[in-house]
């Protein structure tokens, strides 16, 4: 064992030897290998929540940015500090429980809204060494574990026993199931396109070209319906300050108002990494350029990491973009943008590459991509001629209704 | 006893505990908070008989579908949500004397079985059961007619909803 | 196949200790001193009038019940997704028919407008 083969797989590495340091300690293999599990896991934890300390100052300094100011500026260089200073600051607060709430179920909602974004970094594949698990349902886990975040909205809603909770907690509800619809239908594209529901297996199958070439619109419906499942602008109808003060979270202080804040950064950046996993190739996805002499280091794990974050990254500070450049939408126009556009759209998107995919697999690659490229352009370009008739039946509709003005 | 003996048997109390809470408990929520544990506790089994899909299909659709649908109409009848009246009848030990019957008729059925106590043997290695799966939903010589006759099912669910949801609304 | 559900559940675990750690820390050195104003519902400084317990649009139970269906659909749709490689293509074909009976009923529902938000 040296120094090279910790840096080709440092996972590896010391799992194998805390395994042979404690078996040779005398546990039992079983137990030695739990250990070294529980040891794993609570790094890659800890990793997780460090990064989100990380998360508030890079979502400060960007909103900041946008709306022409500095940001957090005067602790430490940069404003780094400040993100520990909020910490302590929420930790010493006082914790309020208001007197109607429902106090057990108060205390559990926000553990279960960390817990529900956490329980990503399970199967995220931060490198092809380094990672939680490779599941071949990891698809769906991602999916499930949406559910238990929603379950935590609305106990939260639920609990503090106040209207605008409560109305937030519904509205937020209608929004994430709503939206679950077309992210799930997407995320059938990369399945059908990899051949496998394994977060490692879509990646490595986008080594010679990203999914985001074969379907740009698959990921364009699933970086929306991302944004929706997060309750971030233009879908923040949960928090609606200007009419809910602050929504499902209201009644929240200290430390429980904290992990609500913190699991929605780290949500909003885990789901950028995803959006580099099944769109971008991951850690990965370097078209081919680490097979060339001279270019092998790129497969080494800890650049992949590299690579990994600054994709997911990407995705965040898109998904930031998008928030401090967008109006909140009104609930109704929401939820019809969703069932009557949205859905139907994105069964589309799945069922085209579904056929060009069984089609023209067998053509030379040139020619695959470019079929299921222009397939995407043909739905974008058709369903921006039915949405431009529709707008022009409707404003015939509303100029046959208005008085027509006076000529003078 | 083995690690999977006891991670099955907490599993197992946990389900009939806090299916229990469901029946017993005086706030509706909490009863639908309690089915989700229940829920929870059964896709725990099923993540332990090696049935990755079914586990995480559970939670998708049982927790993530259902068990909201439950608790929003449970919101929705806000009268019922603190029901102080009598939660039993005056005659309660009969149908619980009933279910213990079955019950241990049910244990007498199933040791009866040959072989019930047998461990189920490991999955081969590299054996994908969702792929297996899919592949028998959609080969004409399986199940292409019932995965087919299930759409139909989901439309006639739906169309059911959109009658039901509809009739209050007619003048 | 057991070990990543043993990775799962261990993580599950951790990450439910790791968000309970801060809190206990909250609990022994933030202060503690109720009193009825404080705890009394946030309703922007206006006093509560009536139950939390307002009355919901039945719209929302409709829109849970669409997404139900929609949900069962699209699980039975990733085992059809992961055979389509080794089959021929008449089983994508089964596929589209089975999300074109789904697309008839969600054409019923916007015709029997449950889709409007009124």
């Amino acid at each position: 064992m040296t120094f090279a083969d910790f840096l080709n797989n440092p996972v590896n590495f010391i799992a194998d030897w805390l395994t042979g340091l404690l078996t040779g300690w005398g546990l039992p293999d079983a137990l030695a290998t739990i250990l070294v599990y529980v040891i794993g896991i609570t790094v890659l934890i800890v990793f997780a929540m460090v990064l989100d300390i990380g998360l508030v100052w890079v979502e400060r300094k960007v909103v900041a940015r946008f709306q022409d100011r500095l940001g957090p500026n005067r602790l430490g260089p940069f404003g780094l500090i400040q993100p520990f200073a909020d910490i302590i600051k929420l930790v010493i607060k006082e914790d309020i429980t208001p007197a109607g709430a429902d106090k057990v179920i108060f205390n559990i909602a926000p553990v279960l809204a960390a817990v529900s974004v956490i329980a990503l970094w399970a199967i995220l594949p931060l490198s092809s060494k380094i990672f939680g698990v490779d599941m071949n349902v990891a698809l769906l886990y991602l999916v499930a574990a949406g559910a238990l975040g929603t379950l935590a909205i609305i106990m939260a809603g639920w609990s503090s026993n106040n209207k605008y909770a409560l109305v937030g907690a519904f509205r937020m509800v209608a929004n994430m199931v709503s939206y679950e619809i077309p992210m799930v239908v997407v995320l059938l594209i990369p399945t059908i396109l990899a051949d496998t529901m394994s977060v490692q297996g879509i990646t490595q199958a986008q080594d010679g070209l990203w999914f985001a070439i074969l379907s740009p619109l698959g990921f364009l419906i699933f970086f929306i319906s991302a944004i929706a499942e997060l309750g971030r602008t233009p879908f923040d109808l949960i928090e609606a300050e200007s009419e809910l003060t602050a929504g499902f979270n209201v009644e929240y202080s200290g430390m429980k108002f904290g992990w609500f804040y913190a699991s929605e950064l780290l949500h909003a950046f885990t789901f950028g990494g995803f959006m580099a996993v099944l769109f971008f190739g991951g850690y990965g996805g370097f078209f081919g350029l680490e097979k060339v002499a001279g270019f092998g280091w790129l497969t080494n794990p800890f650049i992949e990491a590299a690579v990994f974050i600054a994709k997911a990254m990407f995705g965040y500070w898109a998904i930031m973009w998008v928030k401090y450049s967008l109006p909140r939408i009104r609930i109704d126009h929401m939820l019809a943008f969703n069932w009557k556009f949205l859905v139907p759209l994105s069964l589309v998107a799945l069922a085209t590459p579904a056929i060009l995919h069984k089609v023209l697999i067998d053509l030379p690659t040139w020619q695959y991509a470019l079929g299921m490229f222009a397939s995407n352009v043909v739905i974008a370009s058709g369903t921006i001629e039915i949405l431009r008739a529709n707008s022009r039946k409707q404003r015939k509709a509303e100029e046959k209704l208005s008085p027509q003005p006076v000529k003078n | 006893m083995t690690a999977e003996k006891i991670i099955f048997l907490l599993t197992g109390a946990l389900i009939l505990l806090s299916a229990l809470m469901v029946v017993s408990t005086r706030k509706l929520l909490h009863a639908a908070l309690w089915l989700v544990v229940t829920l929870f506790g059964v896709a725990v089994l099923y993540a332990m008989l090696q049935a990755s899909f079914l586990a995480v299909v559970q939670v998708v659709v049982y927790i993530g579908a259902i068990a909201i649908l439950f608790i929003f109409a449970v919101m929705l009848t806000r009268r019922e949500m603190r029901d102080q009246g009598q939660q039993t009848r005056s005659n309660w030990w009969l149908p619980a004397l009933l279910g213990l019957l079955i019950l241990a008729g049910l244990v007498f059925l199933i040791l009866g079985v040959p072989g019930a106590d047998r461990v189920p043997a490991a999955l081969p290695e590299g054996f994908d059961a969702v792929r297996v799966l899919g592949t028998a939903l959609v080969s004409p010589n399986a199940y292409v007619l019932p995965f087919e006759v299930a759409s139909v099912l989901l439309l006639a669910a739906l169309v059911g909803a959109v009658y039901l949801a509809g009739a209050g609304k007619k003048p | 196949m057991q070990n990543e559900w043993i990775y799962i559940g261990l993580f599950l675990v951790i990450g439910i200790i790791v968000p309970i750690v801060p809190l206990v820390i909250a609990r022994f050195i933030s202060p503690h001193k109720p009193n009825p104003i404080k705890q009394s519902t946030y309703e922007c400084g206006i006093e509560t009038v009536g139950d939390s317990w307002v009355q919901f649009k039945a719209q929302y139970y409709i829109f849970a019940l669409v997404f139900l269906l929609f949900d069962v659909e699209t699980v039975f749709l990733f085992p059809w997704a992961l055979s389509l490689n080794r089959l021929p293509l008449f089983v994508v074909l089964e596929g589209i028919l089975f999300i074109g009976i789904l697309v008839a009923g969600l054409v019923y529902a916007w015709r029997k407008g449950m889709l409007e938000w009124a």
